[in-house]
């Protein structure tokens, strides 16, 4: 059976159409390794496993009529942040309790639409509030790569940490993430997989649990981008029920694979040199820039001047947003209640102990920001600098095709090292927090591992809707880099 | 004639500002598919969304901004080509998001303006400062338990329109004008029934009061949620009047919402300023802003039905009522559509008397409205047509016309049923007058002598003679012709 772990998701499906497996077996090969694995990565927050077996016997079932859709039979983990019908959704947090959804998020159905069988809930930061994991009402979720000679427990990132360790470690084929500020391409620069993070509007937002609902996005997370692309054909699309997402056509991105980058001119913004940053990400930066110009892509240096308001205006304009989107937590209609002797006692002992810390820190920041007398001041500055770092990327893409740049400041740290300061947390997303803010595409592909062996990601950043010339770029990427290191826990070695 | 109320220091003049909640007609919430009608079992009316549930998101229910719109028209008023919705944010168990949808900074209509028309023959302009749209929030029902509250969310998500007007009101007659205008303008265009005692329109109630010829203003209080015409000119009176207690004790009035005790015809404090809810107003990042075309306002204008006012006049100059017919006329659209119906045709001014006589009468005795009247108007037409072609004279149609009511029977067939055809056989009323003049010579000389008064007791003789059917021009055409033999 070790052999159905070597399958990569695109590799899976032409051998289940080709029936030289079977569904119900891969499916079973993935459940045993969550198994045997996951009590460690602590990747899953609710398992599925009986659903999931019925949903691949039916797959082989439309398989063997030679029919079924891009997906059918290939086992994915869903972030627990997507509204699943009748599976418990708890966005990592006590406060939604054993809150089962009577509905199905539109991008979790468009992947069930196309055959997806779906092996549970993956833990994510609480509401997706954090860069490693670490925010979990379910406890933190481990890395599976470690560094050299340490046994130390290393974070996979966040939010979506849980999604980044059942890729890596080989417990599912694809998976879904959301990203606000990074939330997907942070975690996989982390664990040395791929992730997109679409144009603002190109996923469906309805029944994915809000953070900050103007960044909000989902996208797909998988071993390399070739994954990547065909999971985000399917989970993309306009839906009349959310007024942001946008209609038009969804192209064939796996298409959009081999296109290359000949012709194509790079970009490379000069703000993102940030002082500190180490000198081996510095090296892969200047490393994936000669790939491209190997594969014939003009390299052009272009500025983002407002780069550096980027982290303090998202951390204004995500927080107000999540301040209000979170007041529906209330113990009134579902989740926890703590009783109180007054509707005001009942709320603050409620949400006192339904959300976690860094919830609760957030939540005061942006009612903070929004309050009468400093709404001026921090909210609105903020949307009027929103305005100037998107016309920082329009103006870059004038003149280039796309941009690239690190994912991340620097690779993996280990749980016991996480700083005490929490700003100094948010410096994780200082180069991915840019791209969220303008609405633009991003991805990240692993490049490279740093010198302890831990991976190190590359950011793409595209034009509106133009997500396929990131796949392509990022394909060139992945070629030359040729990344086939695999983690310390994984489902293809023994435990 | 300005209103003033006399205080131990002189007059005070009363400054009032209305907030208008009205219940936009339609189909659907305001941003769910779940039904806006009234009433239903308590959470019958609910979706996900309008219940706050996790990753549900609001949708625009364009009906809707159409209704705001031609609300909007209807008030003279700018239409905002782009406007925004905000969310207010506070927390009660009946807002189950945390927050309401409204239109804070980019209403969807701007200013506008009402005239109003006053018992003293005059008419003012009350200005509208802007109407927005904006969600209602659910009832929390708190006697039902001792220790609990119920939440009933069926009216969470329904659209309101909030029409703010500037404080341009100076009496309680004028509060009541011009909600009595703004509701007949709403009703008239469909975009709220104006239903108070439902709620579906309610208003609160701004008032200060200043001495005459003073600049600016004194502090306001604002009375929040008054569901009723009479109560909205109650509640400015006694405002008016604690808040002239207080400036003439020295004291000074303290920025407050008031709510008003109907029973007791007080207000009574329900949070300072201090108080206040920061409401955090935010654009709502859910929903883009609300862009429409100009060319689409210009449709819904197209297909507006005619106004009060214009109809108002028309009539006037249609159908030659008075200005004062005219209004109570048009005060509904049905009572006008009536009229209308009955006077094509008819004799316009037969029609406009018979209206508002004998028929409003009718109207009011049984106790029913224009829309379930006992007589159509195809059917005061026709008893009107009995008149004017002289089959029956007036007396005998308001007999008829209280038949009609009881029976529902038409004018014509109660006509021949009693045979009330009028007589128009000259030789019959001749006859009938040589007998009267024959049996009163002594009167008939007194009316040759000059007591020209008696022509009446000679008519009012005839008509008793002929049971009321005599053609009353034929009668006194031949009385006059006999008695001048």
């Amino acid at each position: 059976m070790s052999g159905m772990h070597d399958f990569t998701l695109a590799s899976a499906r032409d051998a289940l159409k080709a029936r030289k497996i079977s569904a119900v077996e891969l499916t079973n090969a993935h459940l045993d390794a969550i198994e045997r694995l996951d009590g460690r990565l602590n990747s899953f927050i609710t398992r599925t496993p009986d659903q999931a077996r019925v949903a691949a016997k039916a797959a082989d079932d439309i398989l063997a009529k030679g029919e079924g859709g891009a997906l059918t039979g290939i086992p994915l983990g869903i972030k627990d942040l997507f509204c699943t019908n009748g599976v418990r959704t708890t966005a990592a947090s006590k406060i939604l309790g054993n809150f089962v959804p009577p509905y199905e998020s539109t991008v979790t159905s468009n992947l069930l639409r196309d055959g997806a069988v779906f092996l549970g809930k993956l833990n994510l930061d609480e509401f997706a509030m954090g860069s490693a994991n670490l925010n979990s009402a379910f406890g933190p979720v481990e890395n599976p790569w470690k560094r050299n000679g340490s046994d130390a427990k290393l974070v996979p990132g966040g939010s979506s940490g849980g999604s980044a360790a059942a890729v890596a470690a080989g417990l599912v084929l694809g998976a879904t993430g959301t990203d606000t500020g990074g939330s997907i391409r942070q975690p996989a620069a982390f664990t040395g997989i791929a992730g997109i993070k679409p144009t603002y509007g190109r996923c469906s937002r309805f029944g994915t649990i809000a953070f900050a609902s103007s960044l909000d996005q989902a996208g797909p997370m998988a071993r390399n981008l070739q994954d990547c692309a065909i999971l985000l054909e399917s989970m993309a699309g306009f839906d009349e029920r959310d007024s942001t997402s946008v209609n038009t056509p969804v192209p064939n991105y796996e298409a959009a694979l081999t296109r290359g980058v000949k012709g194509l001119r790079v970009g490379i913004p000069k703000e993102y040199h940030a002082p500190g940053m180490p000198a081996e990400i510095e090296a892969l930066w200047q490393q994936g820039i000669n790939w491209l110009k190997a594969a014939g892509a003009e390299v052009v240096e272009v500025s983002l001047p407002h780069t550096k308001y980027g982290l303090p205006t998202y951390y204004i304009a995500a927080l107000a947003e999540a301040s209000s989107n979170l007041a529906r937590y209330d113990g009134v209609r579902f989740g926890e209640r703590v009783k109180g002797d007054s509707l005001d006692a009942l709320y603050e002992a409620t949400r006192a102990a339904g959300f976690g810390e860094e919830v609760k820190r957030r939540i005061l920041i942006g009612t903070h920001v929004l309050s009468s007398g400093y709404y001026d001041a921090y909210y609105l500055r903020a949307q009027k600098v929103r305005t100037l770092i998107q016309r920082d990327f329009l103006n870059a893409f004038e003149k280039v095709d796309f941009l690239l740049t690190p994912t991340a400041p620097s690779s993996a740290f280990a749980q016991d090292e996480k700083p005490t300061d929490p700003v100094q947390m948010y410096l994780n997303d200082i180069f991915t927090v840019p791209a969220s803010m303008a609405g633009v595409p991003a991805l990240s592909v692993p490049a490279g591992l740093d010198a302890q062996g831990v991976p190190l990601g590359l950011q793409l950043i595209g034009k509106f809707f133009d997500e396929e010339t990131l796949i392509a770029a990022g394909h060139v990427i992945e070629q030359a880099a040729s990344f086939t290191h695999r983690p310390a826990i994984h489902a293809g070695v023994s435990a | 004639m300005s209103y003033r109320i006399t205080g131990n220091t002189g007059e005070w003049e009363i400054v009032v500002g209305l907030e208008v909640h009205a219940q936009v007609i339609s189909q659907a919430k305001l941003f769910s598919g779940a039904s806006a009608s009234y009433g239903g079992e308590p959470n019958t009316h609910v979706s996900l969304i309008d219940a706050g549930f996790p990753g549900m998101l609001p949708v625009l229910n364009q009906e809707c901004v159409a209704q705001a719109v031609r609300t909007g028209l209807g008030l003279n008023a700018q239409i905002n080509l782009f406007s925004r919705f905000d969310r207010k944010n506070y927390f009660y168990a009946d807002l189950p998001t945390g927050y309401q949808i409204s239109q804070f900074a980019h209403p969807i209509v701007g200013e506008g303006k009402v005239l109003v028309d006053l018992a003293d023959g005059s008419t003012r302009e009350i200005g509208v400062t802007r109407l927005h749209l904006e969600q209602d929030a659910g009832k929390s029902i708190h006697d039902q338990d001792p220790t609990r509250s119920f939440i009933d969310l069926n009216r969470a998500g329904v659209a309101l329109m909030e029409i703010v007007s500037e404080p341009d009101i100076r009496s309680p007659e004028e509060a009541g004008a011009y909600l009595r205008k703004l509701r007949q303008i709403l009703r008239y265009i469909d975009t709220c029934d104006g239903n108070m005692e439902e709620g579906s329109m309610r208003a609160d109630v701004n008032v200060s009061v200043r001495k005459p010829g003073e600049e600016g203003y004194r502090t306001r209080c604002e009375i929040k949620n008054v569901n009723s015409i009479r109560y909205v000119m109650q509640s400015i009176e006694v405002e008016a009047q604690r808040q002239i207690e207080i400036w003439e004790a020295g004291g000074e009035v303290d920025q407050e919402t008031r709510l008003f005790d109907h029973v007791r015809s007080e207000t009574r404090s329900l949070r300072s300023k201090e108080d206040a809810h920061d409401y955090r107003y935010f654009p709502d990042p859910d929903l883009l802003p609300l862009i429409i075309e100009q060319s689409w306002v210009d449709e819904l204008e197209a297909a507006l039905p005619e106004l009060p006012e214009a109809k108002r006049d028309r009539l006037e100059r249609e159908y030659g009522v008075s200005r004062y017919e005219a209004s109570v006329l048009t005060a509904e659209q049905a009572v006008a559509d009536f009229y209308e119906t009955v006077a094509k045709g008819a004799d316009a001014r037969l029609a406009t008397n018979w209206m508002l006589g004998d028929f409003f009468a009718a109207l009011n005795r049984t106790g029913r409205s224009i829309e379930d009247s006992p007589v159509s108007a195809e059917g005061l037409r026709e008893l009107l047509s009995l008149i004017s072609d002289s089959t029956i004279n007036g007396k005998i149609a308001k007999e008829v016309l209280e038949d009609m009511v009881e029976t529902g029977e038409s004018a014509s067939a109660i006509v021949e049923r009693k045979g009330l055809r009028q007589v128009t056989d000259t030789g019959a009323i001749e006859s009938s007058i040589r007998d009267i003049l024959a049996a009163n010579a002594d009167k008939v000389a007194e009316f040759k002598s000059g007591k020209d008064k008696l022509f009446g007791f000679f008519v009012g003789q005839t008509m008793k003679a002929m049971k009321g059917k005599g053609n009353p021009a034929l009668v006194n055409e031949t009385l006059k012709k006999l008695l001048s033999e």
